[in-house]
C-alpha cells in the first residue's frame, strides 16, 4: 500500500545552485518529527531560472523563490508545521511589489499553457511510479490495445502536430513515411542533442519528465513498425543521460520495454547512444552518423532518412518535445490539440527566454502568442525599465525582429516571412544598451566554430562575413560592405548542404533588413548606438548628475577615474579600457556613453 | 518488480500509486489541524497521524494541512473540516479516538458531528 503523506516539498533547481538545500530540508523534516507526514522530493526544472532555487509546497500550492539552506528552519516551522506563508521567500510582482504566495497566481505561470512541460517540477522524474500515478503510459496502452498504426497517424495528422526540433515537419506525415518505408528492420530515434547556445528546454524535459519521451517513442515505434530505438544524447549533458538511463531501466522492469508490451504482442526496446556535443550534431543525418559510430557530419538528403537512415535502414527521428506531446494527443484527442495555437501552427511552443528579460527561464505558451505578450506578460519585461530593441529567435542562426513587430504573432510561417524562424524556440531579448551588429557578430562567431567544414560556402562564407562584421564593429567598415554581406549571405544560404549553412546568414540578413541604420551609424558616423563596440564609444561623466560619491572611482580597474570626495569626477580617456563597470555601478546615471 | 502484462494491470497499479501523490492531486476536502504550540501540547500530532491513517485506510481524497494558534488554546487540538464551498466546521478537543467517527459521519455520510462542533465559518 502506498504511504500517505500530508505534504510534499517539490524542490527544483537541482543543478548545483543550492547543493545543501535538499539535505538540509530532509534533516529539518526529521528533526521536527515530520518525516512520516512530509516528504522532500527532488523534482525537475520549473523553468523560472531567474528566481531559483525554487520549491513548491503541496497541497498548499505555496511557491518559494531564492531559497537558501539558511531559510530551511523558518520554512519548515512556518509552512509545514503552522501552515503559514513565509512572505519574504515569495515572489514579488516587479511593478506593484505585491507578494504572490501561490504558484497559480504568479503571472509567469498563469499565462502559460503547459503540455510538453506538464509534469516538470511536479513529479519525481526518477520514479516511474509517480509518472504512472499521474496517468503515465495510459496513452501507450490505449495506442497498443485499441488503435491501429494508421489510426494513430490519422490522429496526429488531424492534430496538426509539427516537429519541435526546429524544422516543423508534420509528425503524422513523418511517421506515415516511416511506416510505408520498405524494409524488415526499422529504427526509431530520439534527438536529444540540443545545440543552441541559449537553449535548455530539451535537457530540462529529459531531466524532469523522461518517461513522457519514452512513452512517445514506444508509440512511434509501434506506428512505424520498429523494434529497436536509440536515444541520442551528448555525453556532456550528464543530467539528461542519467535521467533517461534510469527511465529505460524502470520501463524495462515493468515490462513497458521488451517483448509483448502490455499484452499487445508488440516488442520494442531502446538504448542510449552518447556522443560528443556539437551544434551540427543535432542535424538528422549527422546524428544518424554519430549513432552509427561515425563522425557526425550531415549528408545530402535527396533520399529521406525515413527510407534510408542508420545502417541504410528506415529510421524515424523525433525531437524529445515532439515525442512528449504524442501521448497527450493520444489521450486527449486531435481536436483538443488542434484547438490550441494558430491555423498552421498547432499546440504550444516552449520558449527559452534569455538576454535582457526579467523572467529568464523556460515558458510554454500557445503558438501564435505575440512578441509583446511573450516578452512583457510572460517574460516580465526588460530589467531596469530599459527599452526593448529586438528579439532574436530560432537559435544562433535565427533572425532579429525589431520593436515595430512587437504585435506580430509567433508561428512557423509568420516568423519565416519576417526573416527569422521558430527553430527550437530559443529567444534572446536585446535592450537599447545592446548592439545588434555586435550580437550578430557573436552568433556568426559561434556558427563559424560549429560549421563542420564540409561545404566551402558555409566554411569560408561564414568566416568572410564574420571578418566584415568584426571590421564594422571596430570602426573600419565601408558602405560597400553591406552589399557584400548581403551577397555572401544569399550564397551561403543557397549553396550549403544542411540546415546550419542554410540558416547561418540569418542573423546578418535580418539585422541588415531591420537595423540598417545601426550598421550605417557604425560605418559612417563611427558610432555604436548601443554603446557596446569598444572602438566606437567613450565613457564620460555627466557633470550635472555626478555628486562625487566615488563609487566609480573605487571600482575602476585601471584607475582611470579621478576626483575629490563630493566633487565631480572625470574619466581619463587615455587610461579607460571601456569595460563599462563605472556605468553599471553609478546609482545616479551620471556616467554617459558617446 | 512484476511485469505489467495488460492495460488492466497498468490501470490497477495506477490506482494504487495515486495514494502516493495525494498531496498534489485536486480535492475539494481540506482538513486543517491546529499545530500551534498549544495544539501540539494538547496532542495534535497524534490526531494528525490518526487522520492520515484513517484517510489512507478508507481511501478518501482529502488534503490535510496545518495551522498555527488561533487563540482558542483551551479547546485544542482543533480540527477544521471544509468541503467544497460549504461552511468550515471546527471541532474542538479532538483526540485520536474521535477521528474514525469524525471521518465516518462528516466525510462519508455528510453529517456534521453536532456533539463536538464548536464553531462554523461561512465558506
Amino acid at each position: 500500500m502506498a504511504e500517505r503523506y500530508r505534504a510534499d516539498i517539490l524542490v527544483s533547481c537541482l543543478h548545483d545552485r543550492a547543493p545543501d538545500l535538499i539535505p538540509n530540508l530532509k534533516a529539518e523534516v526529521i528533526r521536527r518529527g515530520l518525516k512520516d507526514e512530509v516528504r522532500v522530493i527532488e523534482a525537475g526544472c520549473r523553468g523560472f531560472c531567474s528566481m531559483g532555487p525554487v520549491l513548491l509546497v503541496e497541497p498548499n500550492g505555496i511557491f518559494y523563490i531564492g531559497v537558501q539552506p539558511a531559510d530551511v528552519p523558518e520554512l519548515v516551522e512556518e509552512t509545514l508545521v503552522k501552515g503559514r506563508v513565509v512572505e519574504r521567500l515569495t515572489y514579488e510582482e516587479p511593478t506593484t511589489h505585491a507578494s504572490i504566495a501561490y504558484y497559480e497566481d504568479i503571472p509567469f505561470y498563469s499565462k502559460q499553457e503547459r503540455i510538453v512541460l506538464r509534469h516538470c517540477g511536479l513529479i519525481n522524474p526518477q520514479s516511474i511510479d509517480e509518472y504512472i500515478a499521474v496517468g503515465g503510459y495510459q496513452a501507450l496502452g490505449k495506442a497498443l490495445i485499441s488503435m491501429t498504426p494508421e489510426e494513430i497517424i490519422d490522429e496526429l495528422k488531424r492534430s496538426g502536430l509539427r516537429g519541435r526540433g526546429g524544422a516543423g515537419f508534420p509528425t503524422g506525415r513523418k511517421w506515415e513515411a516511416g511506416r510505408k518505408a520498405e524494409g524488415e528492420t526499422k529504427y526509431v530515434l530520439v534527438n536529444g542533442d540540443e545545440g543552441d547556445p541559449n537553449c535548455f528546454m530539451d535537457r530540462a524535459l529529459m531531466e524532469a519528465d523522461p518517461h513522457s519521451i519514452l512513452e512517445g517513442l514506444i508509440i512511434g515505434a509501434y506506428v512505424v513498425g520498429a523494434h529497436q530505438g536509440y536515444i541520442y544524447i551528448p555525453y556532456e549533458h550528464s543530467g539528461s543521460v542519467k535521467s533517461m538511463r534510469t527511465a529505460l531501466e524502470q520501463a524495462r522492469d515493468y515490462g513497458l520495454l521488451g517483448a509483448d508490451i502490455l499484452g499487445s504482442g508488440f516488442e520494442f526496446d531502446a538504448e542510449l547512444r552518447l556522443g560528443a556535443h556539437s551544434f551540427v550534431g543535432g542535424e538528422s543525418t549527422a546524428l544518424m552518423h554519430a549513432v552509427e559510430g561515425k563522425v557526425s557530419e550531415p549528408r545530402p538528403k535527396h533520399i529521406h532518412t525515413t527510407e534510408v537512415g542508420i545502417w541504410g535502414r528506415p529510421s524515424c527521428l523525433n525531437n524529445v518535445k515532439t515525442l512528449s506531446i504524442v501521448p497527450e494527443i493520444i489521450s486527449r484527442g486531435a481536436d483538443w490539440f488542434g484547438g490550441i495555437g494558430t491555423e498552421t501552427s498547432k499546440g504550444t511552443q516552449v520558449f527559452s527566454l534569455a538576454g535582457k528579460i526579467n523572467n529568464v527561464g523556460l515558458a510554454e505558451v500557445p503558438m501564435g502568442i505575440t512578441i509583446r505578450e511573450l516578452v512583457f506578460d510572460v517574460g516580465g519585461g526588460i530589467p531596469k525599465g530599459r527599452e526593448f530593441k529586438a528579439l532574436q529567435i530560432g537559435g544562433p542562426s535565427g533572425g532579429f525582429l525589431p520593436a515595430s513587430l512587437l504585435d506580430m504573432p509567433m508561428d512557423y510561417e509568420t516568423l519565416a516571412d519576417a526573416g527569422s524562424m521558430m527553430g527550437t524556440g530559443g529567444v534572446v531579448i536585446l535592450d537599447d544598451r545592446t548592439c545588434v551588429v555586435d550580437t550578430a557578430r557573436y552568433f556568426l562567431d559561434f556558427l563559424r566554430d560549429e560549421s563542420c567544414g564540409k561545404c566551402t560556402s558555409c566554411r569560408e562564407g561564414i568566416r568572410c562575413m564574420l571578418e566584415i562584421l568584426t571590421r564594422i564593429t571596430e570602426g573600419r567598415g565601408e558602405v560597400a560592405d553591406l552589399d557584400t554581406l548581403e551577397t555572401l549571405g544569399h550564397v551561403v544560404k543557397s549553396v550549403s548542404l544542411c540546415g546550419l549553412g542554410k540558416t547561418a546568414p540569418n542573423p546578418v540578413l535580418s539585422t541588415l533588413r531591420y537595423f540598417r541604420d545601426e550598421y550605417m551609424a557604425h560605418i559612417e558616423d563611427k558610432k555604436c548606438p548601443g554603446g557596446v563596440c569598444k572602438a566606437l564609444i567613450e565613457y564620460y561623466i555627466i557633470e550635472d548628475l555626478c555628486n562625487g560619491c566615488g563609487a566609480c572611482r573605487r571600482k575602476c580597474p585601471e584607475a582611470a577615474i579621478s576626483g575629490e570626495k563630493k566633487e565631480v569626477h572625470v574619466i581619463d580617456p587615455a587610461l579607460c579600457i571601456k569595460c563599462g563597470i563605472c556605468f553599471d555601478v553609478c546609482k545616479f546615471d551620471a556616467v554617459g556613453v558617446r | 518488480m512484476p511485469k505489467l502484462k495488460s492495460l488492466e494491470e497498468l490501470q490497477k497499479l495506477r490506482q494504487q500509486l495515486q495514494g502516493d501523490i495525494k498531496a498534489r492531486a485536486e480535492t475539494s476536502t481540506t482538513i486543517t489541524v491546529g499545530m500551534g504550540t498549544c495544539g501540539i501540547a494538547a496532542g495534535a500530532r497524534e490526531v494528525m497521524r490518526a487522520i492520515l491513517a484513517e484517510l489512507d485506510a478508507r481511501g478518501i481524497e482529502a488534503h490535510v494541512t496545518t495551522t498555527g494558534c488561533i487563540g482558542m488554546c483551551s479547546r485544542e487540538p482543533l480540527v477544521d473540516i471544509q468541503q467544497g464551498g460549504e461552511a468550515r466546521v471546527t471541532y474542538g478537543s479532538v483526540t485520536a479516538v474521535m477521528v474514525p467517527r469524525l471521518i465516518e459521519e462528516h466525510l462519508i455520510q455528510g453529517n456534521v458531528v453536532q456533539d463536538w462542533v464548536i464553531g462554523r465559518v461561512a465558506g
